[in-house]
């Protein structure tokens, strides 16, 4: 062997259309593209109605996507959040009923979801139980508690002032919009530049470097859940105010469609990798994708099949990727 | 040439030939052009240093992969070992140092896992299993393990037993033995010796690997020495002695690596005293200086790592004192041993050391994100002046600061955990198997900017399982055995055979003889 082999450079040939082959460009062609398709096949999809429906109707499975994708890129999982979505929206609309001050019935919800979800972080990072078996658990607590205590009757009556999702800033934006938005660029934001975010990414995709670095894993474990409460509770709080009824019971597999939008948003099973800006990207085509079928005349419970084939696909893309990262 | 004196040593003919066999991997040649021979009844050590290529040349006649050229012989006819089931069936069994049982099941059922004898309808015929393990216990004479029993609760001892039943239920002619004493008490190993002889009285070929040379004395008819993937010589055991076999073993030239230059050594940066971790760090004490490169030679296992870890807080020390910089400290995690000035590379870089699906810059950026970071915020210019600084110092070949650290050759993986630490501007580097896995340009490369921080006042204790690479880098050689320092040498005390002959403990073993 020469010297001249022995160097060689490793520099890959740059993909061509590089940026555009990354997973939140993808999503954002897919969003785009749909529409138009869709437009084409049938104009009322595109009608502003429509398209402020979906997006509305859908912004908390977004936001909570957010914080869940913090969860796997750690290398964690959670299946109680559709649980204590349910929960929380509950606790607040009851509060709401009871004549507690507006302020009270929004906090209540992020204040219960760091509690809970952070309570879970403390048990998988330090007595180093699974995350899923964990959640698995709690899934339940939660879900039986609810049904339990409450019986699933309806919550009505709910004061105009606690309605959140009602709200237009600046006379236009709906607050759904506006917290999806907003949480998802501080998020990503944070990711990207605090030390802390970048812990969250060096722990999910190497525990153990991370550690001989000086990263303690624990904490940065507890801090992805507790945050990841936060994210439920502002989810719990859009789910609550977005009809004029609460019904107080767990939507059915809200958090496989939330873990849905965080993989096929890009985030990585395995840890370590992904955005939440694709996540983000995902929960909207996903909500995008339900209301299409109707339009075009497809039955809408095809849409979890289309989220079954979409979560595959996404899944088999990145173990393959990594497969070839570890062979090079 | 090799071949034809081994084949024309061997007296009966040979059951097993193996025939210039050759093998690479990515950047590293494991073995080249490697042939040696078992007679049937023989004993056949095979004996190398770490990395030698015994593990590869196994591998390859187990079936594990198949060579890149050469053949493998059995009886005369060549056989195309593509599969581990192709060694089987030409009646090659091999016992791996990590076993390969089913805790859960029993004796007779992991001696039968695959082939177990059938009643009628295809169902298992469980009474002929244990009848059959039973003969076969008492065919080796083994009266305290029943066909019943449990394997997870049995010794490692009675395991390896259980490994050795199974080999024998296949028919094997041919039984391979990866370091099988590694894990044994003194009692298991005059057993197991026991057993290898019935086998050999058998008519079974035995190749047996170990790094303990009074066994192969004991044990051994004729012994092959590989040495970087290299055939060195075979020898009877009657005609050879311990002191030949560690000069064949280590004997290496040094020229082709980047020596230590001599640089002013300065105050103590580290000192340990009687610091213990059990079960593998046993009242170590050493001093490492200013400009000082300490190596720390020994036997895979020696504890050689253990020590790295306690000493960097992975595993706190459980008696003992360290100092740094003549202050005496409590390291109890690595977030406190990177505080006070310690730095690590660990021996495992992609487990330990190197975020794969981060990017360059992210991972030589982990351990410094205190320097990089203010107020919680990565400053990115600053960030990126540290990789880039750092890609420059230390040559790694990447496209861009932005490429997947996963994709990279494994010495510019090396290069990365390396220069990811010296970042932080530590006092004392700690290396572990600093140029393992990596090809000889990177290495000499690793040397060089070795001796360089050395030049700077870093001191630096090195463990390398390459003696040619301890003593060309080192000012002072310290060997570890058994959880022990067991000697020391000055760089012109330090000779391979010395070194070798106390990683090995034959002084000791001609000693007590």
């Amino acid at each position: 062997m020469t010297a001249a082999t022995l160097f060689r450079a490793e520099a890959e040939p740059r993909r061509l259309l590089g940026v555009l082959a990354s997973q939140e460009a993808l999503l954002a062609i897919a969003v785009i593209g749909l529409a138009i398709v869709v437009g084409l096949d049938n104009p009322r999809f595109l009608a502003t109605r429509n398209l402020s429906d979906v997006l509305l109707g859908n912004a908390y499975i977004a936001v909570a996507a957010v914080g869940m994708s913090m969860v796997i890129i750690s290398g964690n999982i959670d299946i109680s959040v559709g649980s204590l979505i349910g929960v929380l929206a509950t606790l607040s609309g009851t509060l709401a009923v009871d004549g507690a001050p507006t302020a009270v019935t929004w906090l209540a919800p992020l204040l219960v979801g760091i509690v809970v979800m952070g309570l879970q972080g403390v048990v998988i990072a330090y007595l180093r139980i699974p995350a899923i078996v964990v959640t698995l658990g709690m899934l339940s607590i939660l879900k039986g508690g609810l049904i339990s205590v409450t019986g699933g009757k309806w919550i009505t009556d709910l004061p105009d002032s606690f309605h959140l999702a009602d709200i237009e800033l600046f006379g236009f934006v709906p607050m759904p919009v506006f917290l999806m938005i907003v949480a998802t660029l501080l998020a990503a934001w944070w990711m990207r530049y605090s030390a802390r975010g970048r812990a969250i990414y060096a722990v999910g995709g190497n525990g153990e470097a991370a550690r001989l670095c000086g990263i303690s894993q624990r904490r940065t474990v507890v801090m992805v859940f507790a945050l990841h409460g936060f994210f439920a509770g502002i989810a719990a709080l859009l789910y609550a105010t977005q009809l004029r009824v609460i019904q107080s019971t767990v939507p059915p597999n809200l958090e496989l469609t939330i873990i849905t939008a965080s993989v096929v948003g890009g985030v990585s099973i395995l840890g370590g990798v992904g955005t939440v800006i694709g996540s983000t990207l995902a929960a909207v085509l996903i909500a995008e994708i339900a209301s299409a079928l109707v339009f075009i005349n497809v039955s809408p419970y095809w849409i979890r099949a289309v989220q079954g084939v979409l979560i595959l696909v996404t899944v088999i893309a990145d173990i393959l990727r990594r497969r070839r990262m570890a062979g090079a | 040439m090799a071949t034809d004196q081994a084949r024309s040593e061997a007296s009966p003919p040979p059951l097993l030939s193996v025939r210039d066999i050759e093998k690479s991997f990515p950047g590293v040649r494991a073995l080249s052009g490697v042939s040696f021979d078992v007679a049937q009844g023989e004993v056949h050590a095979l004996l190398g240093e770490n990395g030698a290529g015994k593990s590869t040349l196994i591998k390859i006649v187990s079936g594990v992969f198949p060579p890149d050229r050469g053949e493998v012989i059995v009886d005369g006819r060549p056989v195309n070992l593509e599969r581990p089931d192709d060694a089987r069936r030409a009646g090659i069994a091999t016992i791996y140092q990590e076993l390969l049982l089913f805790p859960e099941l029993t004796v007779a059922e992991n001696v039968y896992m695959g082939h177990a004898p059938r009643a009628g309808l295809g169902r298992l015929d469980w009474r002929a299993m244990r009848e059959k393990t039973g003969e076969l216990l008492a065919s080796l004479e083994i009266h305290d393990l029943k066909a019943d029993r449990v394997v997870g609760a049995l010794s490692v001892g009675n395991r390896q037993r259980v490994e050795i039943l199974r080999a024998l239920s296949q028919d094997a002619r041919i039984l391979i033995m990866d370091e099988p004493t590694a894990a044994l008490t003194e009692y298991d190993v005059t057993r197991l010796f026991d057993i290898v002889r019935k086998l050999k009285a058998r008519g079974v070929a035995v190749i047996y690997i170990s790094h303990r040379l009074d066994e192969i004395f004991a044990i051994a008819d004729r012994v092959t020495v590989l040495r970087d993937g290299a055939h060195v010589a075979t020898k009877r055991v009657a005609d050879t002695d311990s002191a030949e076999l560690v000069q064949l073993m280590v004997g290496r030239k040094i020229e082709s690596l980047f020596p230590k230059i001599t640089v002013p050594i300065g105050e103590p940066v580290l000192e340990i005293k009687d610091l213990e971790r059990r079960p593998l760090t046993k009242k170590i004490s050493l001093t490492v200086r200013a400009g000082e490169i300490v190596g720390l030679a020994g036997l895979v296992g020696s504890g050689r790592s253990e020590l790295a870890q306690t000493i960097f807080g992975v595993t706190p020390a459980e008696a003992g004192e360290i100092r740094i910089a003549g202050k005496k400290v409590e390291i109890r995690s690595p977030a406190q041993a990177r505080a006070l000035g310690v730095a690590y590379v660990p021996e495992d870089r992609g487990t330990q050391g190197l975020v794969r699906p981060m990017t360059v810059l992210e991972n030589f950026s982990l351990a410094a994100l205190g320097k990089v970071a203010f107020g919680g915020f990565i400053d990115r210019a600053a960030e990126r002046k540290l990789a880039a600084d750092g890609v420059k110092r230390f040559s790694v070949k990447a496209s861009s600061l932005e490429q997947v650290a996963g994709k990279l050759s494994g010495g510019n993986q090396q290069k990365i955990v390396l220069g990811k630490w010296l970042a932080n501007q530590p006092k004392l580097l700690i290396l572990d198997e600093p140029t393992r896995g990596i090809d000889v340009g990177a290495k000499a490369e690793i040397h060089r900017l070795m001796g360089e921080l050395a030049a700077q006042g870093l001191a630096i204790l090195m463990i390398s399982s390459e003696l040619p690479e301890v003593l060309g880098m080192s000012d002072r050689v310290l060997v570890m055995r058994e959880g022990r320092i067991v000697a020391e040498f000055s760089r012109a005390e330090a000779t391979q055979e010395a070194a070798g002959a106390a990683m090995m403990g034959s002084q000791e073993a001609e000693k007590a003889a």
